[in-house]
């Protein structure tokens, strides 16, 4: 590998059709007969696993370059045909050919003197509107031509050609052969061809119609043995011989004048075999099947579709140095570092390069080989080769090793790694951590950074990946670290923040916590904090001190908490207003974010670590659980929340009764039926947000229950009103709940009834317990959300796909437009203003900001 | 602002875009140092050119995972309108699918209707929105009498539903036999009787003449299938489901400037392709708000501008958006590879190897962000 760096190997691809000569030209074998092996098990010369074709087996040479097993990438082999074969892919063009062309002379059935203007207009369009816009073009111009019955260069009659599915071409009544063909096809001059958009240099027409046919190398179809010793051949040899044995039977027939019928029998089970050796789902054909039954998977199954050769092994690729087990969180981590178990640890390494200055350093590795932590299991010499350490090559390993050595030594405390979680919907899917060595068995990640990954643990696993070049490292801690993604660029916010317990342990700590000196001073070492000259002046100490002990002492900020109250941050201290999720979650984070614009990315997140802890730590001080009943009412708000359901029913009973005496009057485009389903829905919830609002006010508000809704860490009232007051009414396509039996949603209920019970409303809680109706309505509603999301994802997924691979190539050029592959500008400035998101803030440029900040 | 500082402001005004310098506009305080207002605008300005993208950024794949990773969480249920039956808009990731696919046929179109002053207040309303919606003979007949024998047709009319849209029945029989050749008519009290000037053996016919009357037009613009008024802000304005945009544009109580209907094809049709953009943007933008999902506007922009940037609107399909890409390999890893490889090898097309997916392919640096600058060095 060394001495020879080549910057780009391939510059282009050109596509085009093998003419017979190429494929004879590039073939090392002609193959002429169908058996496979003879009797030793030797690859019969001219079989379809011919030695010359490559080589499958390991220990065995190429005949042809003479290269070992993943040396040589194989080389084609041809079989001459005893009669020329239509390829079934290019029949649509040898369709519009032969209809579109004189069947004595082969010129084009256009005028001489209109074939310069049809090509100045196919010129113009390729111009304006590239190859697509030509394609239009082309299409065009042929079917204008199917209908002309004269030709007017030789003044010859035609007729009609038509296609009958899938390969035989009629003229007029008659059956044209595929030698007929590809005479005609011959005499299409060169010129002519443009018009069609074939260019003569990489498809002449008469190569779509097969005379030699390339036969693919063993290595692309390579044998299996199976554990009884016996050969497992490919789908496509399988293919392959069915063509060679067709087309030997077929020239012994010839040679021997055999009658006509037989030939043509043989000729059209070739072409059969060799259509289905392209493409084995043409619909009008059987496809071939295995003597079991399953069909056959030739080349055209081989290329396309997601398990496909482009979608599954070109677009996306696996990869060594990797892992890949269950993730559990570790607050004490810091938000990038990665727990990585010893198991892990011991299996990933990286290469060091041996330099005069590490060789003791990297001997110690090599010392402790593969089997022991810090260790190493290979050593790559300068010539290229692997060596495996082990106890038996450790001492002749650690003799020879001098500059030049690469030493894959175990991944140790502080190397990057890339952390990934599926699916990578965005790319803060896929960061930067640093590792850290941890017992256990475990990938281990800081909760805060779950967002972002969208993980959580109750069974998600994750992939680790480690880089193994400089330049690789370089790029991912520069550029994929975890802090430098924390603000999204999908709206220009934090998507790491604090969540659940850490949010609850802030609001309850900033809210009415107070400590003693010590307990303080405990809280904050325990985080990390040592400056603690905030707290001097205090006896007892309030949270909020607390708190602001772990803010930089010149912060001022100015928001909002979650109850619309006001926050202010004054010299880095927190003088009025609590902490919740407003400020710390993710997607919100407006303190997180003025804290990234001032103090830059990594102080940022080392503060975001450091609040998330403390948050835990407070809750570990002051003890927080929460239990059933968390969602007691006194029992007049009870009582309350009775007569207030009890009243909408009454009056939905009135509206019914109205509605029946034909008194009720209907809304503006409305029926009268609507209007009372309106109004009965209105009236419903009504009552449902009353009883929430009875709920706020009667609850406790020091139980922990309320305590989390109203910090955002986890649930809102609505919850708490379904489990203590009433659970609502269960809606399905915005209507009340209709499908059910003629008349009625339940057999249980009268037919034509109205009432809110009927039509799922459930006024029962669920700590009171629901009815078995009512249990049933909210499993009706609970179905339906699931089918709804199972449908989504599939859709979304597909849109996605989409979108990525229409825009995938759109870049910023230097001259700051947004342009495509082609230099088509789509953009003269991106975003029209040039701001890039993950700059911003929420988009924008806080002027408000910088107009109180300059003074 | 003082004279003096309005000039020092006026000098930024090029070098900042347009919603930076009205902001700041509306936030600097009235009394203010000179020293102070040029601190600021400076500040500003730095940190407008430091928020500045780089080069080689993959902006076109940022959008899209901005707007396809969210998309999981967009509802799938069509959305009810609250007001005129039958009238429901589609909402959440089926309307994103039909915008990004550039549908023809959307399944919901829909217009909003602005008039002009003196149409626009509540009593005039009702009078403006029966004038634009759609009513069919259809619409007023209550009875259809078909005499098979005499191929003869008696339609019985509603005459209060007639009277609603302020037409008579002579002015509807009228306009029957100038739009239906081949028939005697003769106007009754109540109804019209409708008779073939040829009697031929085929009784098919008294039918198709009917279906024929039933279809005809007598009233409001064609399309326009239900009308909603509502109040928006100081003024009246009408919804409508279906859409009809060059009729509704020309009449004249109609503001022209601020009438929209959600048919991206229509608009481009009427109003042309930068219409279209901004309805992209607009639409979608107002799908992702109703979500409760937070997109920055430059990602919808950006899609929106791939979609129109031919002059013509191209979906988001392999028939639109990825059928126009250059690369080869590109377009037959998205779809139909099969099909793009043979096409490619009829005209002997170069992949030239110059965006994404080709170099995944092949395992070479792919050329953007860091892939894309490269080193000249001379070899000695």
């Amino acid at each position: 590998m060394e001495g020879e760096y080549v910057y780009k190997k391939v510059d282009s691809i050109v596509f085009g059709v093998f003419s017979p000569k190429q494929i004879q030209k590039m073939a090392a074998v002609k193959i002429v007969t169908p058996e496979l092996y003879d009797k030793e098990g030797y690859p019969v010369d001219g079989g379809l696993m011919d030695v010359r074709l490559g080589v499958i087996d390991p220990g065995l040479r190429c005949k042809t370059c003479g290269g070992k097993l993943k040396e040589c990438a194989g080389h084609f082999g041809y079989i001459e045909l005893a009669r020329p074969i239509i390829h079934f892919k290019f029949i649509k063009i040898v369709l519009d050919l032969l209809r579109s062309t004189c069947k004595h002379c082969g010129r084009v059935l256009i005028p001489e003197k209109n074939i310069n203007r049809y090509l100045k207009i196919l010129e113009k369009s390729s111009a304006e509107e590239g190859l697509s816009g030509r394609q239009v073009k082309i299409r065009e111009i042929i079917k204008k031509l199917k209908t002309r019955m004269k030709c007017p260069h030789c003044k010859k009659k035609q007729a009609k050609i038509t296609l009958e599915k899938p390969t035989t071409f009629y003229d007029g009544e008659t059956k044209i052969s595929p030698i007929e063909i590809r005479a005609r096809l011959e005499r299409v001059p060169d010129g002519d061809l443009v018009l069609f958009g074939v260019n003569p240099n990489h498809a002449r027409p008469e190569w779509m119609v097969l005379t030699v046919l390339s036969i693919p190398p063993v290595t692309i179809r390579p044998s299996i043995t199976l554990e009884s010793g016996e050969r497992s051949e490919d789908d496509l040899t399988h293919k392959l011989g069915d063509v060679v044995r067709i087309n030997q039977r077929l020239f012994e027939n010839i040679n021997a004048g055999a009658p006509e019928i037989i030939i043509e029998d043989l000729w059209d089970l070739l072409q059969y075999h060799i259509t289905t050796f392209f493409d084995n789902e043409v619909s009008q054909i059987p496809p071939a099947r295995h003597r079991g039954g399953q069909p056959l998977k030739t080349i055209t199954a081989r290329i396309k579709s997601k398990e496909g050769r482009i979608r599954h092994n070109l677009a996306g690729k696996r990869t060594n140095f990797s892992a890949r087990t269950v993730i559990s969180p570790d607050p004490r981590l810091t938000l990038n570092e990665v727990g990585v178990p010893f198991e892990i640890a011991m299996k990933l390494t990286v290469p060091e390069r041996a330099t005069t200055w590490n060789s003791a350093f990297l001997k110690k590795f090599i010392e402790n080989g593969p089997g022991k932590y810090p260790g190493a299991n290979y050593v790559i010499r300068p010539d290229g080769r692997k060596k495996r350490i082990t106890d038996e090559t450790k001492e002749e390993i650690l003799e020879e090793l001098s500059p030049g050595y690469q030493v894959e030594r175990h991944i140790r405390n502080g190397d990057v790694a890339l952390f990934n979680r599926q699916p990578s919907l965005h790319r803060m899917s896929m960061m930067c951590h640093y590792i850290r060595i941890l017992p256990g068995r475990t990938l281990r990640l800081n909760p805060a950074v779950c967002p972002p990954y969208n993980a959580d643990f109750d069974g998600d696993e994750m992939n680790l990946h480690i880089p193994q070049t400089e330049e690789a490292r370089a790029e991912a801690e520069t550029l994929m670290l975890v802090q430098t993604q924390l603000i999204s660029p999908r709206y220009g916010l934090s998507v790491m923040g604090c969540k659940q317990d850490a949010i609850t342990g802030n609001y309850v700590l900033t809210k009415d916590l107070e400590f003693t000196k010590e307990e303080a001073v405990d809280l904050l070492g325990s985080v990390g904090v040592e400056d603690f000259s905030g707290l001097g002046k205090y006896k007892t100490v309030p949270g909020r001190v607390v708190f602001s002990a772990l803010l930089p002492h010149d912060f001022n900020y100015i928001g909002q908490s979650k109850s619309r109250e006001k926050v202010v941050i004054k010299n880095g201290e927190l003088i009025e207003g609590v902490m919740d999720d407003n400020s710390l979650g993710e997607e919100k984070g407006l303190m997180l974010k003025a804290l990234h614009e001032k103090y830059g990315e990594t102080l940022a997140v080392s503060l975001l670590g450091r609040i998330f802890q403390l948050g835990i730590k407070v809750l570990l001080f002051r003890g927080f659980s929460i239990g059933l009943s968390d969602t007691d009412l006194p029992e007049d708000a009870t009582n309350k929340i009775k007569e207030a359901l009890a009243e909408a029913d009454k009056k939905v009973t009135e509206l019914i009764e109205s509605h029946n005496q034909g008194e009720l009057e209907a809304f503006p485009g409305r029926t009268v039926a609507e209007t009372l389903e309106l109004k009965i829905l209105e009236t419903l919830n009504l009552a449902r947000n009353k009883a929430g609002n009875f709920v706020l006010e009667h609850s406790d508000m020091k139980s922990a229950a309320l305590i989390m809704a109203r910090s955002g860490a986890r649930g809102n009232i609505l919850n708490l009103a379904q489990i203590s007051a009433v659970v609502g009414q269960q809606a399905l396509r915005g209507k009340r709940i209709e499908r059910g039996y003629q008349g009625r949603t339940l057999s249980y209920f009268k037919q034509g009834d109205l009432s809110p019970a009927a039509h799922g409303f459930i006024g029962n809680s669920f700590k009171s317990g629901l009815t078995p109706h009512e249990f049933f309505f909210a499993a009706m509603t609970g179905r339906d959300s699931l089918m709804d999301t199972a449908l989504r994802t599939p859709k979304s997924g597909y849109l996605y796909r989409r979108l990525s691979n229409a825009m995938q190539d759109l870049k910023v050029e230097y001259d700051k437009t947004v342009r495509d592959v082609s230099k088509k500008i789509i953009q003269f400035k991106y975003g029209e203003d040039g701001i890039d998101v993950t700059k911003s803030e929420g988009g924008k440029i806080n002027i408000k900001r910088i107009i109180s900040e300059v003074k | 602002m003082d004279r003096a500082n309005a000039v020092v402001l006026r000098k930024y005004q090029t070098k900042l875009p347009p919603l930076i310098y009205e902001e700041l506009k509306e936030h600097l305080p009235d009394k203010i140092s000179k020293q102070k207002l040029v601190k600021i605008l400076d500040h500003v300005l730095v940190r407008y050119k430091g928020s500045q993208i780089s080069p080689g950024e993959a902006v076109g794949l940022v959008s899209a995972e901005s707007i396809g990773e969210p998309g999981t969480q967009m509802t799938l249920n069509t959305f009810h309108f609250a007001g005129v039956a039958e009238m429901n808009v589609t909402v959440g990731l089926p309307r994103i699918i039909e915008i990004f696919d550039a549908r023809k046929n959307i399944k919901t179109p829909m217009m909003e209707i602005y008039f002009r002053p003196p149409y626009n207040t509540a009593d005039k309303i009702r009078k403006m929105a029966s004038l634009i919606k759609e009513s069919k003979v259809d619409d007023v007949v209550s009875e259809f009498k078909v005499d098979i024998l005499e191929q003869r047709l008696v339609i019985k009319i509603n005459m209060k539903k007639l009277t609603e849209l302020e037409e008579n029945l002579a002015d509807v029989s009228k306009f029957i036999k100038s739009k239906i050749k081949g028939i005697f008519i003769k106007t009754g009290e109540d109804f019209i009787e409708v008779a073939l000037k040829d009697k031929s053996d085929d009784i098919n016919k008294v039918y198709k003449v009917k279906e024929k009357i039933r279809g005809l037009k007598i009233k409001g613009v064609k399309g326009i299938l239900q009308v909603l008024p509502v109040k928006r802000g100081d003024e009246y304005i009408v919804l409508t489901a279906g859409s009809n945009l060059k009729t509704v544009l020309d009449m004249k109580e109609v503001d022209s400037t601020r009438t929209i209907c959600n048919d991206i094809h229509e608009i481009n049709a009427v109003l042309g392709i930068e219409a279209a953009r901004q309805a992209i943007i607009n639409e979608v933008y107002k799908v992702i708000e109703a979500q409760g999902l937070n997109i920055d506007l430059r990602h919808v922009m950006l899609v929106s501008d791939t979609m129109c940037v031919n002059g013509k609107l191209a979906g988001i399909t392999r028939y639109g958006v990825v059928r126009e890409k250059t690369s080869v390999l590109a377009r037959a890893s998205f779809e139909t590879p099969i099909k793009h490889v043979i096409d490619a090898a009829l005209v002997g097309e170069v992949d030239k190897l110059d965006s994404v997916v080709e170099n995944v392919m092949i395992n070479q640096p792919v050329p953007l962000g860091t892939g894309l600058p490269g080193l000249i060095t001379k070899v000695k």
